[in-house]
């Protein structure tokens, strides 16, 4: 039988009597107190996340950097020191394997090395993906480090006050999508400016053994702003508000980038590979549905699965994810629709378990937050 | 009402019975238990007043941020009353699940018989071991 696998944090998950769920193979938090009360934590102050879950992939030697840009959609072999990039991966279709965080970082004896972050439920399948090419890149020292390391999210209007009393002044230097090896209380950290949430923070890689101090560190120097854990039903809620898209929901391997909208993560110019042809064609020419956001009208959500209809009652597309949204105080949802109909404004149905429920496409994201 | 006096279906709903101008009334809720579990209700749905139940039917269901819960009736009856100022007012719900909070009631015949619902003891039991 399979058990799930615990975080460095599980346990203070657990005594803190936070909600357990098995998420890809690991036992998270989905709430401790309320989804709400966390997500507005969030929006209006601090939160922190134990993101753990994710894979954290460590890549090294001279032809790491060419390897990934093999991988990826976007170009990796330009990236400096302190670089984040969003990318995706691909098959040979052009279906999107995963959605990935690229970091270029160097150690302090400045040694370069990449950090490729992917989720959690698609761990295996790329580790798997990634394996036969290794051999093309001979050289490039390889690490799957998601079970030495730990990674917390501290996200919200005070995330850069807690990182300021906790971590050495440059960090507070590093802007969005920028990151760093660093330390805290004189143990490694790699820290970057980057979240899930759609607010400004930062995202932290510590040892195993670390990770509990830094997390009531944390949650200590927050004490003053209200700080809250944050399970993954709030992270669910945040994340889809900014309108990020979340694999297995919005992102799968039927579905390309640009269908996905996020054409902006993948670069054709003068670069070679994998589902690069398959992408080259598909550029050119609309696709059939697009990503939409969408308002639904009351009070009930459109959950995963609820179908669009058009004005004659034709299905015309499905949700992807949706909920009620805390902040804005009404039913939001994320779906694939026909491009035809999917201009901001334009009105539809919405299944929502047998009745029929009006929807109207809205810009994405959904919430933005105030600079 | 008072929670020891109610019968329970495993799904958490309460019953209890009244008489109302003669006639054998179900008064039908969910119990503190349930919206704890549940969190950050949204949206509740609710059947007409009319409609005929049978123990077991879903009447209706209640809506989180995160999952819907379909709800379940706890005895056969016919509705003739269904507390409509709740979808608008969650907050009363999880504020008296026992009293203000109530959901529908139904009509039900004489010799209702709630042998199948757990006592408040073996609810509680149930509770507590989940």
């Amino acid at each position: 039988m399979l058990t799930s696998q615990n975080t460095p944090l599980t346990s203070w998950h657990r005594a803190h009597q936070a909600r357990m769920v098995d998420f890809a193979g690991f036992e998270m938090p989905i709430q401790y107190s309320s989804i709400v009360a966390e997500h507005l934590a969030t929006r209006s102050s601090v939160g922190i996340f134990d993101i753990s879950h994710m894979g954290r992939l460590r890549f090294e030697g001279v032809e790491a950097s060419r390897l990934l840009d093999f991988l990826l959609t976007r170009r990796v072999t330009d990236m400096r020191p302190g670089m984040v990039r969003y990318s995706l991966m691909c098959n040979a279709e052009g279906g999107i394997l995963d959605d990935v965080l690229v970091s270029c970082l160097k150690t302090p004896s400045d040694r370069e090395f990449f950090l490729l972050v992917v989720n959690a439920s698609n761990r295996a399948k790329i580790l798997k993906w990634i394996q036969p090419h290794m051999a093309e890149f001979p050289g490039v020292e390889f690490a799957d480090v998601t079970e030495d390391t730990a990674m917390i999210a501290v996200q919200g209007p005070f995330a850069t006050n807690l990182i300021e009393r906790l971590l050495p002044a440059k960090v507070l230097n590093l802007k969005y999508y920028r990151s760093i090896v660093t330390e805290q209380m004189s143990k490694p950290c790699i820290v970057s400016r980057t979240g899930y949430t759609g607010e400004d923070g930062f995202e932290l890689i510590v040892r195993s053994q670390d990770a509990l101090r830094v997390w009531e560190n944390l949650l200590l120097a927050g004490r003053e702003h209200g700080i809250l854990p944050v399970g993954l039903g709030a992270r669910d809620t945040l994340r889809l508000e900014a309108a990020m898209p979340l694999y297995g929901h919005e992102l799968n391997e039927q579905i390309d980038p640009f269908t996905a909208g996020l054409g902006f993560a993948v670069n054709l110019e003068e670069r070679i590979f994998l589902g690069a042809s398959a992408l080259s064609e598909k550029q050119n020419c609309a696709g059939n549905i697009s990503r939409v956001g969408l308002r639904v009208t009351g009070r009930r959500p459109a959950r995963e699965g609820c179908c669009l209809l058009d004005t004659e009652g034709n299905v015309v597309g499905e949700v992807t994810s949706g909920t009620f949204s805390p902040t804005l105080q009404y039913p939001i949802a994320m779906g694939y629709l026909s491009s035809a109909l999917s201009r901001t404004g334009q009105v539809i149905e919405v299944d929502i378990r047998g009745s029929k429920t009006e929807a109207q496409v809205v810009e994405l994201p959904f919430y933005h937050r105030t600079k | 009402m008072n929670p020891e006096t109610l019968r329970y279906n495993s799904s958490h709903e309460w019953v209890g019975i009244v008489e109302e101008n003669g006639e054998q009334i179900a008064i039908v809720g969910i119990t503190d238990f349930a919206l704890e579990q549940l969190t950050d209700l949204v949206y509740m749905a609710l059947p007409q007043v009319g409609t005929q139940l049978s123990a077991g039917d879903e009447f209706g269901e209640v809506e989180s941020v995160k999952a819907v819960s379909p709800l379940y009736c706890p005895v056969d009856g016919q509705v003739v009353e269904v507390h409509q100022e709740l979808v608008d007012n969650l907050e009363q719900l999880a504020q008296d699940p026992f009293g203000s909070g109530w959901i529908i009631k139904l009509r039900v015949g004489g010799n209702v018989s709630l042998d199948n619902l757990l006592d408040y003891d073996a609810y509680r039991k149930q509770c507590a071991e989940a």
